[in-house]
């Protein structure tokens, strides 16, 4: 073990620099001081709780820079413990990539080429070459964050969001890359779609992308059909819905 | 005959059917739902015989009126309603026969915001990931309820449960939410922080199953700008940028960018449930007991 507060072992292992805050009186967010430590915990906590040696817990939910554990019996325990977990670092590789095939023709295709400086061919160069992994999920069921972009290639958001993006749309904003599950308002850069299924409740597992899987984008030369409608099964609208997050 | 259905004459504002939700996909973006007021769906159960984790329904001020196509027992607790089978008076909160081809009906709630009906066997619609609510968030579980909608009824578990007592309905004059501070306390101001337990809040009519909107003096921050997303759990209340906390429902979102100043253990966010819009509201910080979970204090 070498000195410093991340102190790393032969094997790589080391204790991530974070703060552990509580929530309520059976939570703990995990703040990692860097954002890219936050998968590596996500897996190690994933690790230890197929290994029973994790506490009870209902909800993991990892996020941009913390780990979400609630329904914990003793949550100051866990967050007493967790200063002293050596974390191995994240191994690529030792999952298969899902493939997802894509259209590389969204509205939003050149605009995002104009960002990038160069041509809309070379944004489907270079958006199918990088390797992705989901960070995390939210916004609606089945929506991964996916990073993997380098930080030249990240893009604002657009200005003024869509009102409807149509599902199976493949965006950008800041450092991620998501597809949309369904139908619905949006204000990422659209630069392609695809026909995969990305969330039914009827499959096991539902999601197609989790938080951890690795994620290539496979570009579709064949002719572009049509936009499709939404398929059946996406949930409609309904009055009740918040829209706080439906730009997100 | 084994048609055990029911159909819906009067859907009523909006009428949902809820059981125990779907926890422990919060990482996927799924919220967990289920019933708003946990003790009362459960009450209900028990009162016709049912395990906590059959579905009822849950209803919002109006009431609705539904016809069972067989014989069944039913009950209602939650909110106070006036409660009668083909317009003749039936108790509360206690099993009721209710002949086939009659109509129960759920009157306008008296006190409180939310009924729930339960029958015996319960709803028995299609489950999505492990749960038949209905989540207004993400759309999972079956629509609410529609004048005409049929809902398929389970075979009775056998007995209710002895002399279960119910309590009366009472929403109360004030409703008390108790709060541990957190996580993000610190990004409000001393006198943001004074302001959520002193000022003088109350239930916004802008409140659902999502959240539990307020209307008041608005908390000031220490810190602009908005958090990267992070995970957030039910009963936590959410400061969007006018200042007003926000108390997440069971239909919450499961990541969120503002800041959560506390949040309310999932014991005392029953009232919750039933406060009516223009309710007062106070906001109580309570301590950590070394290790343990929170009390009052």
């Amino acid at each position: 073990m070498t000195g410093g507060t991340a102190g790393a072992a032969a094997d790589g292992a080391e204790r991530l620099p974070l703060t552990a805050l509580p929530v309520g009186d059976h939570g703990v967010l995990i703040e990692l001081t860097r954002a890219a430590d936050v998968e590596a915990l996500h897996a190690e906590v994933l690790r230890r709780a197929a290994a029973g040696t994790l506490p009870a817990v209902r909800e993991v939910v990892p996020a941009a820079r913390t780990v979400f554990l609630d329904g914990l019996a003793d949550p100051r325990a866990l967050a007493a413990e967790l200063a002293d977990w050596r974390i191995p670092p994240l191994t690529s590789g030792d999952r298969p990539a899902v493939e997802i095939a894509v259209h590389y023709d969204g509205p939003d295709l050149a605009e995002v080429a104009a960002l990038w400086g160069v041509t809309p061919d070379e944004v489907v160069r270079l958006h199918s070459g990088a390797r992705f992994r989901v960070a995390f999920c939210g916004f609606a069921p089945g929506f991964g964050y996916l990073t993997g972009l380098p930080e030249r290639l990240h893009v604002p958001r657009r200005a003024t969001p869509r009102t409807r993006v149509p599902v199976g749309s493949v965006g950008l904003a800041g450092p991620y890359t998501g597809v949309y599950p369904r139908s619905s308002p949006g204000g990422w850069q659209l630069i392609g779609r695809t026909d995969a299924v990305l969330w039914d409740p009827r499959r096991e597992p539902a999601a197609l992308l989790a938080p951890g899987t690795p994620v290539r984008f496979v570009p579709v030369d064949a002719p572009v059909p049509a936009p499709r409608t939404p398929r059946a099964g996406a949930a409609p609208a309904r009055p009740d819905r918040t829209t706080e997050e439906s730009a997100r | 005959m084994t048609d055990r259905a029911l159909s819906v004459v009067r859907a009523g504002a909006l009428t949902t059917v809820q059981d125990l939700g779907r926890p422990g996909h919060a990482h996927l973006g799924v919220p967990r739902s289920g019933a708003l007021d946990g003790p009362a769906h459960r009450l209900a159960n028990r009162l016709v015989g049912n395990p906590a984790t059959a579905a009822t329904l849950e209803t919002t001020l109006t009431g609705c009126a539904v016809r069972p196509r067989t014989a069944t027992t039913v009950a209602v607790t939650g909110a106070a309603c006036p409660v009668t089978v083909d317009g003749r008076p039936v108790p509360w909160g206690a099993p009721v026969h209710v002949p086939a081809g009659a109509v129960l009906e759920l009157g306008a709630a008296t006190h409180g915001v939310r009924c729930y009906l339960a029958c015996a066997g319960g709803i028995t619609v299609e489950p999505v990931l492990g749960s038949r609510a209905t989540d207004l968030l993400s759309g999972l579980g079956p629509e609410p309820l529609a004048d005409g909608t049929v809902l398929p009824l389970g075979s009775p578990y056998g007995p209710p449960a002895a002399a279960d007592a119910a309590p009366l309905a009472g929403a109360a004059a004030e409703l008390v939410l108790p709060f541990l501070p957190g996580p993000r306390d610190a990004w409000f101001t001393a006198d943001g922080l004074r302001t959520l337990t002193t000022g003088r809040f109350r239930v916004s009519a802008a409140s659902n199953r999502i959240g539990l909107r307020t209307e008041g003096p608005a908390l000031e921050r220490a810190r602009d700008g908005e958090l990267p997303s992070e995970g957030m759990p039910l009963g936590a209340l959410q400061v969007p940028p006018n200042g007003l906390p926000v108390l997440f429902l069971h239909d919450h979102p499961t990541t969120g960018g503002y800041p959560v100043v506390g949040v309310v253990p999932e014991r005392f966010l029953a009232p919750a449930a039933q406060a009516t819009p223009g309710t007062p509201i106070r906001f109580a910080r309570i301590g950590r007991r070394p290790g343990r979970a929170a009390h009052p204090g």
